[in-house]
């Protein structure tokens, strides 16, 4: 089940597609569950399948080929590093250094808290700023230099 | 330096936070073209003969002319037709349109408009890449303003002319930049691209007559349809019409987004970047994106920024990302981060891009750690043979090319990591 509000979002987003075609608000209405439940489970898939009509598997499908989507649970705090190579020249790899070393952890892997899962990012298509990051996938920062990372970290820790 | 020539990026204030809305862009003659074409009822053909004199080519990376692209949809079908923006950014070196996006949103929906006119379509989407969410979300304001000002939806300021327009976003996955990819994906399934033909304008989104272009491609057409396709033609060089975003990373000194005529020699655009980063040497350039060969620095620098210059000189122009990579670059390293990428994007439907990329990409790794083979480079070069031009898209090119242009350019570097497993640099 999703709340209310969310299902409020998908319907709004269902008016974006002709009535015949529900299957296209999938990555919306996946979107919309993430930030609602932190990751997806198999029953909040089955629950969007069912809700635009789907098979379960169109859903799973779609949940697995894009990789915003989380499949398991998550650090309170998803932070997704690019280091495709224009980043890497202007200092993707120190950025991550700084990560790992005030963190604890490498890619993949979530602190002990619960706060912060670290990921490597592709390209976030906006090599000009970089090095550059998500924090749950919709908040961006940008030009992350160690001290703007610090700051990052000791704002996103309170 | 001229004066700055520019239309996609002209007379914006960066430091106004609402240069971006309605009001603003009307201020810049905003609109105009749409109420151009609609109160002196010009015919569709006319504003595609427009577009091909103009000589646009595709901003996304392929550069096929834009009007013949528009001549190619059915013209007497009488079902639903779609008009698709492909905005899902992902070209490593690429944020052009990140930047009309959040700068100029209604730009580009003028220009759909504009387009949708012309190929008498009553539906578009604007398909924005997952990663830049609060562009999404600026996307989404604009078109709302756009609707409330009645430029979107029914009869259009008053005519005949109808037409509605949807931001769809996608959620990390490079290959929907790919056209058909990115109809499979806004259908509401996994993005792997379709075989071609038949092509878009024949079977698109949902089965129905689709054209697709970048966003930046459609930025262009209304300062077209206001100024003539013929003083756009002019702006760049024969069959390389226009003005151009290239988006400068890596080791300069102002990364950034510059527009320019095309034909905009590169070290003026090295110049407007800021120069090299400590004043240090050009040793490559990508100049089109992450998919483009490389390029040796003292080529690039004899090079002018077209399509046909850059192709000359043994690269494409692609999407116009321009990656600087100095002297104290490894181009080994270089090289196994880039495919890397392309092993984790490829979509697994055809097996020489779905193995072949991981092959490329194991091999380049041993290499990077010291533990190559000469003969790899040899290996290597048949693996790109393999899998260029024998998948349905072009995701298996865009592997096999930086491949294959590193090590023809930067061999002795390659050979060098192979016999001393460590960096020349």
């Amino acid at each position: 089940m999703l709340s209310a509000e969310s299902l409020k979002k998908i319907d709004y987003e269902l008016t974006k597609y002709p009535a015949d075609q529900k299957q296209s608000a999938v990555m919306s209405a996946l979107a919309i569950a993430q930030d609602e439940k932190g990751w997806l489970t198999t029953e909040t898939m089955d629950f969007v399948a069912e809700y635009l009509d789907m098979p379960s598997i169109a859903v799973y499908e779609v949940a697995t080929f894009y990789n915003m989507y989380n499949l398991q649970p998550i650090g309170k705090y998803k932070i997704t590093v690019c280091t495709n190579l224009p980043c890497a020249l202007s200092g993707a790899n120190e950025a991550v250094t700084r990560f790992r070393e005030r963190l604890g952890i490498g890619f993949n892997e979530t602190t002990a808290d619960g706060r912060f899962t670290l990921k490597e990012g592709e390209c976030m298509g906006a090599c000009g700023d970089a090095p550059v990051l998500l924090v749950n996938n919709k908040r961006m920062c940008s030009f992350m230099s160690n001290d703007r990372i610090d700051q990052l970290l000791e704002d996103l820790s309170k | 330096m001229n004066q700055p020539v520019q239309i996609l990026l002209a007379g914006l204030n960066p430091s106004d936070p609402d240069d971006w809305r309605l009001r603003n862009y009307e201020q810049r003659e905003g609109y105009a073209a749409l109420r151009k074409i609609l109160s002196e009822k010009i015919p569709p053909e006319k504003v595609i003969e427009e577009v091909k004199k103009s000589a646009l080519r595709g901003r996304g990376g392929a550069g096929f002319p834009t009007g013949l692209k528009w001549s190619f949809m059915p013209k007497q079908y009488e079902g639903d037709k779609y008009l698709v923006c492909n905005s899902d950014e992902g070209e490593p070196g690429t944020f052009k349109d990140r930047d009309i996006m959040r700068h100029n949103p209604h730009m580009l929906i003028e220009g759909m408009l504009i387009g949708a006119y012309a190929m008498s379509i009553k539906a578009g989407y604007n398909y924005v890449h997952g990663e830049i969410w609060d562009v999404y979300e600026r996307m989404e304001e604009a078109v709302d303003e756009a609707r409330a000002a009645g430029y979107l939806g029914d009869n259009i300021l008053g005519s005949d002319f109808s037409f509605q327009l949807y931001n769809h976003h996608g959620y990390g996955a490079y290959i929907c930049g790919e056209e058909t990819a990115l109809l499979e994906s806004l259908e509401g399934k996994k993005g792997q691209p379709r075989f071609k033909p038949p092509f878009p304008a024949s079977f698109g989104l949902y089965g129905k007559p689709t054209t697709i272009n970048n966003t930046e491609t459609f930025a262009s057409v209304p300062w077209i349809i206001r100024h003539g396709g013929d003083k756009f033609l002019q702006l760049g060089k024969p069959n390389n019409g226009g003005t151009k975003i290239f988006s400068v990373s890596g080791h300069v000194n102002k990364p950034g987004n510059y527009e320019v005529p095309l034909g905009t020699p590169f070290a003026t655009l090295l110049e407007m970047a800021g120069g090299m980063r400590g004043g240090r040497k050009l040793k490559g350039c990508i100049p089109g994106g992450s998919s483009m060969p490389v390029l040796p620095g003292d080529v690039m620098m004899q090079t002018d920024m077209d399509y046909d210059s850059i192709a000359k000189a043994g690269s494409f122009l692609g999407s116009g990302a321009v990656i600087i990579m100095d002297d104290t670059t490894c181009m080994v390293r270089a090289l196994e981060r880039l495919s890397y990428f392309y092993y984790e994007e490829s979509c697994g439907q055809c097996t020489p891009c779905r193995e072949g990329t991981g092959w490329l990409y194991r091999i380049v790794h041993r290499i990077e750690t010291g533990k190559g083979r000469l003969e790899d480079l040899d290996l290597l070069n048949n693996l790109a043979d393999n899998i260029q031009g024998r998948t349905i898209c072009a995701l298996g090119d865009a592997a096999a090319m930086p491949v294959r242009a590193m090590i023809q350019h930067f061999r002795d570097e390659f050979a060098y990591h192979v016999e001393h497993k460590r960096c020349l640099v």
